[in-house]
């Protein structure tokens, strides 16, 4: 196989072709302690994760995840980083950034950053399940609530910059996708500079491939 | 490596590889006087009056472009605007939603420019309905453009039907023939379109050289690229020469292997779509089932993401291509899949495999090992 003009770094490529900790077994008979989700099959992206806890540590991780290489990728680079030293702590685990995955993977293509983001998201669903399944609810921490930028169809910040991690880049497409100043258009302009900014942070480089 | 990428691009045939090489050192102008600009000149015509004779037309009615787009491009932009001195009054143009990027992306460009789009619909299969085409013209409507085979899916539209529809209302015809030349019979005095476009690297011939046909007696178009008076002054700039007589003797080749290679290549992929339908569950098989391109298998394989089954055939020495969003960088999965009413999760598990003259029985015995393996490690860590 030719190496030349490779998108991704040596560490997504070696763990697309060999992932590692993919739940092998079935469901039932692997037993998690916490199962959690993210994503969807309509956007081409779908992440399981599967943990278990022994005295407030992730000793085992296992996931499953329909996507493209780099979203098995980072799902497999995820369940080594949580498991390594004998596992991380429940608030250590809680705490990955979707940059921090991306470091540990030596960087990955900018419109393919979102697929690192879905895996700390599944992450964190896994432990609060787990939470919810020893009743130990109170450790369910609630996310910081995002500012809330269009007030008429209340779509907040976060959700912006989730969509521009989903690759939207321009207002139209934004728009379209969340209806985002489509009542009193007040917020446009505010709407306009928060996704310039965050397309300049994620997307520094385009990338084009034509037939 | 396996190569079943030849709608994205061709190998040079070993003929056409000879026959540039033989020529390179022809470094005159065709536009000079002289005996070293007069051979080439001579060699330019040589080339039209073959890719002219394949297609049942004039050789005067041959403009040599850069490629496919461009040609494209020529005939979309100079339908509707161009310059100040043209003057058009019609503003509307009828296409289809399956088109190719250069079509598509012009018209966008268009109406901004506020030309009237309608881009028609097709069925299931990827067909335009020729009864659409009717009820979309207007008084106003300057073209028809609507691509011979789709690239993606490989489905041949009614292209005579929609053509004499075209005919009957007196409003200009185009068709984007890319994909068609070379693996269907294509006859210019049998199927009456004024503009037709083509290239010249998915027929085994060298990259950046195109062909535009315009019908003799058809309306002038305003060239893309304006200055000497190269081609009819429909094209300007110095010719690709190279690139002319590698078009030329591609089309030589075509006019000798293309019927027995085109049986072999069908044969072939049928045998490849009935070994992944028997080896494979779960599966299905995009575009029309009968009028299809010979060469063309584009296939969903549920569960799994088209990205992912690109890269790990690569790895198993396997050239195939993906309509996935994955692989493209855009949001969505190609427009094509999805204009036939497959589902997002579908359209993101499809894949496609195009035969080219030079595979063999034994890629194809290969591939279907290559596919298996591949579709059912992926299934297997599937979170679907």
């Amino acid at each position: 196989m030719s190496e030349t003009n490779w998108n991704y770094s040596e560490k997504v490529k070696e763990h697309f072709f060999n992932p590692k900790n993919v739940l092998k077994v079935s469901e039932e008979e692997y037993n998690a302690d916490g199962v959690g989700e993210n994503g969807s099959p309509v956007c081409g992206d779908l992440m399981r994760i599967y943990i278990k806890v022994k005295d407030n540590k992730i000793y085992d991780l296992k996931w499953k995840t329909f996507g493209c290489a780099s979203a098995i990728g980072s799902t497999s680079m995820l369940s080594e980083m949580v498991t390594a030293n004998k596992g991380m702590t429940l608030e250590e685990a809680m705490e990955i950034k979707p940059d921090d995955i991306i470091k540990e993977l030596g960087g990955l293509p900018a419109n393919k950053i979102h697929c690192s983001v879905l895996g700390d998201k599944a992450l964190r669903a896994a432990i609060k399940n787990y939470y919810r399944n020893s009743n130990q609810t109170e450790k369910i921490t609630v996310e910081k609530e995002s500012r809330i930028v269009c007030e008429c169809l209340n779509v907040s910040e976060d959700e912006i910059k989730m969509e521009v991690l989903e690759g939207v880049k321009d207002f139209d497409t934004l728009q379209k996708r969340t209806k985002i100043a489509t009542a009193c258009g007040k917020c446009e302009p505010e709407a306009r500079e928060i996704l310039d900014k965050y397309v300049k942070q994620y997307f520094k480089t385009d990338i084009y491939t034509g037939e | 490596m396996i190569y079943l990428d030849n709608n994205a691009t061709t190998p040079l045939h070993p003929k056409v590889k000879e026959k540039i090489i033989d020529f390179l050192d022809n470094y005159g102008n065709p536009s000079s006087q002289h005996e070293i600009g007069r051979k080439v000149k001579y060699y330019m015509d040589v080339a039209r009056e073959n890719i002219a004779k394949f297609l049942n037309c004039e050789p005067e009615e041959l403009i040599f472009t850069a490629g496919g787009s461009e040609a494209n491009n020529t005939v979309i932009k100079g339908a509707v605007s161009c310059c100040a001195f043209c003057n058009v009054a019609r503003t509307h143009i009828i296409s289809s939603v399956i088109e190719h990027p250069s079509v598509l992306n012009t018209l966008k460009c268009l109406e901004q420019q506020n030309v009237d789009v309608t881009y028609l619909p097709v069925d299931k299969n990827g067909l335009v309905n020729p009864v659409d085409v009717q009820k979309a013209i207007r008084n106003e409507t300057a073209l028809i453009t609507i691509m011979y085979a789709n690239n993606e899916i490989g489905t041949i539209q009614s292209m005579e039907e929609i053509t004499k529809i075209a005919n009957d209302n007196n409003i200009p015809i185009h068709t984007d023939a890319v994909q068609a030349i070379g693996k269907i019979p294509v006859d210019l005095k049998k199927m009456n379109v004024d503009y037709l476009s083509l290239s010249g690297h998915k027929i085994y011939g060298p990259k950046g050289i195109g062909v535009l046909f315009r019908r003799k007696g058809k309306k002038s178009l305003c060239p893309l690229i304006s200055g000497g008076h190269q081609e009819n002054s429909m094209r300007a700039g110095t010719e690709n020469t190279i690139g002319i007589v590698g078009i030329g003797e591609a089309f030589c080749q075509l006019s000798l292997e293309m019927e027995d290679e085109v049986k072999k290549i069908k044969y072939l992929r049928d045998k490849l779509e009935a070994g992944l339908k028997n080896n494979i569950s779960n599966i299905s098989v995009n575009g029309h089932p009968q009028k299809k391109l010979p060469n063309v298998l584009n296939v969903s394989f549920n569960d799994i993401e088209g990205e992912s089954i690109l890269l790990r055939l690569d790895m198993h020495g396997v050239a195939i291509s993906t309509g996935s969003a994955c692989s493209s960088g855009s949001l969505d999965p190609s427009h094509v899949i999805t204009a036939l009413g497959v589902s997002p999760e579908q359209a993101h598990s499809s894949i496609r495999f195009s035969l080219g003259r030079e595979n063999t029985e034994e890629d194809i015995d290969k591939t279907i090992i290559a596919v298996k393996e591949t579709v059912e490690f992926l299934r297997s860590i599937s979170a679907i």
